[in-house]
């Protein structure tokens, strides 16, 4: 308990990861939240790999991390590009208006 | 109970607080604040872990770059976010034991794991270690081909968020001077035969 571990870590990460997924049910109708709680399981899951990283001594970890990191600030600027389309389009960000494709 | 225990332990509680703030505020300006400060006390576990480069570029490039954009976003957009929490509290019981129900799965799995021996205890570094020379290092030998693959994926990603949000205006007044040069003269000049005397003018109203 007072010695830090890997275990340590991982359950760091896997109560982010928790809360983001808890953050998705609560904000199921706010796109932007809904977003922020993908950043943060991206940040759970990062935490992960840096960890493990960290204590298997093997730098490739952090490379996968610096990946995430450039996928993720693309996916960012994308998904923020698409929500601003929806909104000049119908004037909300509400999900449950984006239902044209149901028929 | 040595000092990188208390600031791991200190820096937990940061990000999980502020992740929970995250999920639970009424506004989301205050949401993406909660978020920069999840970024940050994240980097310093990370530094905990000794990946300097990438807790600095988690600060450099989320809270200067991705959070900003987030911020402008919320605030461009004119949204009544009161209608959008509506449900927040009938799905949050179905939300909360779900989330509890992970939580406590993976605590249970991650605390009693039968880790590799090998993570038991991290290997110290030397002391001239540098954490950004070895990433330079395997980034530009090892992993040269999946960086530049990174570059036009990043390069790609610029293009589509311009393409998609940009937005020709109607009705603005502006000059096309790739259109001017390339007109032909059938293009403006429009010859009429226009008969001279006034006695073929009357032949033709006679005929019409």
């Amino acid at each position: 308990m007072l010695n830090l571990t890997l275990s340590h870590y991982l359950i760091l990460s896997g109560l982010m990861f928790s809360v983001s997924v808890v953050g998705i049910f609560l904000n199921r109708k706010n796109l932007i939240v809904l977003l922020m709680a993908i950043e943060l399981m991206l940040l759970s899951v990062n935490t992960n790999f840096i960890a493990f990283s960290h204590y298997l001594n093997d730098t490739a970890g952090q490379i996968f991390v610096f990946f995430i990191l450039t996928v993720a600030a693309a996916e960012a600027a994308i998904g923020l590009a698409i929500l601003i389309v929806l909104f000049r389009n119908l004037r909300t960000i509400d999900m449950d208006e984006l239902d044209s494709l149901k028929g | 109970m040595n000092l990188e225990t208390i600031l791991f332990y200190l820096l937990s509680l940061m990000t999980l607080f502020s992740a929970g703030k995250v999920i639970t505020s009424r506004n989301p300006v205050h949401a993406a604040l909660y978020l920069v400060l999840a970024f940050f006390s994240t980097a310093g576990i990370w530094m905990l872990l000794e990946a300097e480069f990438l807790a600095l570029t988690l600060v450099l490039v989320y809270v200067g770059a991705v959070m900003v954009l987030f911020l402008f976003v919320v605030m461009m957009l004119d949204i009544n976010f009161e209608q959008l929490r509506q449900g927040f509290w009938r799905w949050f019981p179905f939300a909360a034991v779900l989330g509890a129900i992970l939580a406590v799965e993976m605590i249970e799995v991650l605390g009693n794991a039968q880790l590799p021996a090998a993570t038991a205890q991290a290997a110290p570094h030397a002391a001239n270690y540098s954490n950004t020379k070895e990433l330079g290092r395997l980034i530009y030998t090892d992993y040269v081909y999946v960086f530049e693959l990174a570059a036009v994926l990043l390069l790609v990603a610029m293009v589509a968020a311009i393409a998609l949000t940009l937005r020709h205006r109607q009705g603005t007044k502006k000059q096309d001077q790739s259109e001017q040069v390339r007109v032909r003269r059938n293009d403006r000049v429009r010859l009429v035969k226009i008969a001279a005397s006034g006695k073929v003018a009357a032949t033709e109203i006679k005929q019409g």
